[in-house]
């Protein structure tokens, strides 16, 4: 096993012991110890297996996502209006099947018109969301002007893209959400931590796609108003609440408009029975 | 006297001056014209190009004129050696900046980007400032059309319309006086082979001795530069009637 691959970065200045990097020595134990207990590298299948376990064999044992295949349970949702964008994440900080916070909040403002959420490895989350998040404030003080949402979401695909070349690459979902400041056109960009951009009228991260892309596809319009965004959006938890099999917890819901970003009431509260 | 000030860029004279600095400026108005009139639908650029021999083989292609990106071009008064320099250093920051964000990089960031560069020359030691004024035409979607005017010292500012070059006191003089708020693309046209005609030594201007670009938005809104033809500016320099009698020289 080769030593060097496995081994934490480097600690290049004084961020050193923040939630990154002590993350990222937890995964390099963590890994050590599976790599370990599976005694050296993976067992081939046997020749007769067929083409989907033998995916499932090289996914489990990605050397570089170890969870890059399982689908989140931490819910993002965007929705765009008229003239608005809708950003919903789920409250629950979670560590596998184990919930760490009920209060945590997903999202992060770029600029008056621009707010990012963000799911995926605990500890990259945070740190690439701030680092963007600097990065498009030192913009706006540099040139007394706002980076718009698509420049801020290509932005955000370039350093996704670099850092997925890169020995350690940020494990992190986006949605980004905004109000063109000139135009005042609402705008919902859809990444994810290969480095894939897609601007959606609508969008969602986790297994929540598997429960809400069917209900946005019945009921979403690119005309309807903040109110009927709302109603949509608790369509969208309703379904979740009944179907998840985990609490999230209830959701921070952020509305981006041209006059800027304001949170939104939800009824987290309201009990959904199953079927 | 002046000796021990001005062999290092970077020392200022007892009287508190860079006297390269200023040797630079001079050098710029030695050069030929150029000028750069704001209309309310485009901006249009002119340069006087010096015809130094007959026997010259006349360069079929702008030596004045230059295009930046897809929304921005320049004119060049000075020494067109420099000036190759600064424009592939924009052309490439322009490039690189539509790399990072998919968008075309707005026109005062690009006149900052080389001004900030044209100024590291009048500080750092040993090398002497770039000797070349740049006059700037460009669009970007927050402040629409728009004009600037960098010099060798790294200073820039915005215009209405505003000259660089030979005689660039009279041109801009000139333009003062027949400058209109909001006219027109073609009117500022006009307005340009006017003041081009009265600061140039020949009194007849002809094809071979001036460059015209243009930057406009098309009906659908869409932003456009286009260097002038040879034919399109005897066409426009007939249309005022300022083009050297062909005939008359032929005979």
């Amino acid at each position: 096993m080769s030593k060097g691959l496995w081994a934490p970065r480097q600690p290049p200045s004084a961020w050193c012991w923040n939630l990154a990097w002590q993350a990222g020595h937890a995964r390099a134990f963590r890994l050590k110890l599976q790599v370990r207990v599976a005694s050296g590298q993976p067992e081939l299948p046997p020749k007769q297996a067929s083409w989907t376990e033998l995916a499932k064999s090289i996914n489990n044992h990605h050397p570089i996502f170890p969870h890059a295949f399982n689908a989140t349970m931490e819910v993002l949702l965007g929705i765009t209006g008229k003239d608005f964008t809708l950003i919903a994440a789920s409250k629950a900080a979670m560590r596998g099947v184990t919930i760490l916070k009920a209060s945590d909040d997903k999202t992060r403002q770029l600029n008056k018109h621009t707010l990012m959420a963000f799911n995926g490895e605990a500890g990259d989350t945070v740190q690439f969301a701030e680092y963007i998040q600097a990065n498009a404030q030192l913009y706006s003080m540099r040139n007394d002007t706002d980076l718009s949402p698509s420049a801020l979401a290509n932005f955000v695909r370039g350093e996704l893209a670099s850092s997925l070349r890169s020995r350690k690459p940020y494990n992190v979902n986006l949605l980004l959400g905004g109000v063109d400041p000139i135009t005042h056109k609402p705008s919902l960009y859809w990444l994810d931590y290969l480095a894939a951009l897609a601007p959606v009228p609508y969008a969602a991260h986790g297994y929540a796609q598997y429960y809400c892309l069917s209900i946005l596809d019945k009921h979403h319009h690119p005309d309807i108003t903040l109110v009927q965004g709302m109603k949509l959006l608790n369509l969208c938890t309703d379904e979740l609440k009944r179907r998840l099999p985990i609490d999230f917890k209830g959701m921070i819901v952020k509305a981006v408009t041209k006059d800027g970003i304001v949170d939104m009431e939800i009824d987290n509260d309201k009990v959904v029975k199953c079927a | 006297m002046s000796r021990r000030y001005d062999s290092r860029t970077t020392i200022f004279s007892p009287d508190g001056r860079l006297y390269q600095v200023e040797y630079a400026l001079e050098a710029i108005s030695h050069a030929g014209t150029a000028i750069g009139i704001l209309a309310k639908d485009g901006i249009v650029l002119a340069a006087e190009r010096k015809v130094t021999s007959k026997l010259l083989e006349q360069d079929t292609s702008a030596e004045k004129l230059y295009i930046l990106n897809d929304n921005m071009i320049c004119a060049v008064a000075g020494m067109t050696a420099d000036a190759n320099i600064l424009i592939n250093y924009a052309r490439q920051a322009a490039q690189r900046y539509l790399l990072t964000y998919n968008e075309d990089i707005p026109c005062e960031q690009l006149v900052r980007r080389l001004c900030d560069l044209k100024q590291g020359y009048t500080q750092h030691g040993g090398l002497r400032p770039f000797g070349v004024s740049f006059i700037y035409a460009g669009w970007d979607p927050q402040r629409q059309f728009q004009l600037y005017l960098s010099n060798p010292s790294g200073n820039y500012g915005g215009w209405k319309a505003t000259s660089s070059g030979a005689n660039h006191a009279s041109a801009q003089s000139l333009l003062k006086q027949d400058f209109k708020e909001d006219c027109t693309l073609k009117e500022a046209c006009g307005t340009a082979v006017k003041v081009l005609s009265k600061t140039m030594d020949s009194t007849k201007l002809s094809s071979e001795k001036i460059e015209f670009a243009t930057v406009g938005q098309t009906e659908d809104g869409k932003i456009y530069h286009k260097l002038w033809s040879a034919e399109e500016i005897t066409a426009l320099l007939k249309e005022h009637d300022l083009a050297k009698d062909e005939t008359a020289e032929d005979k």
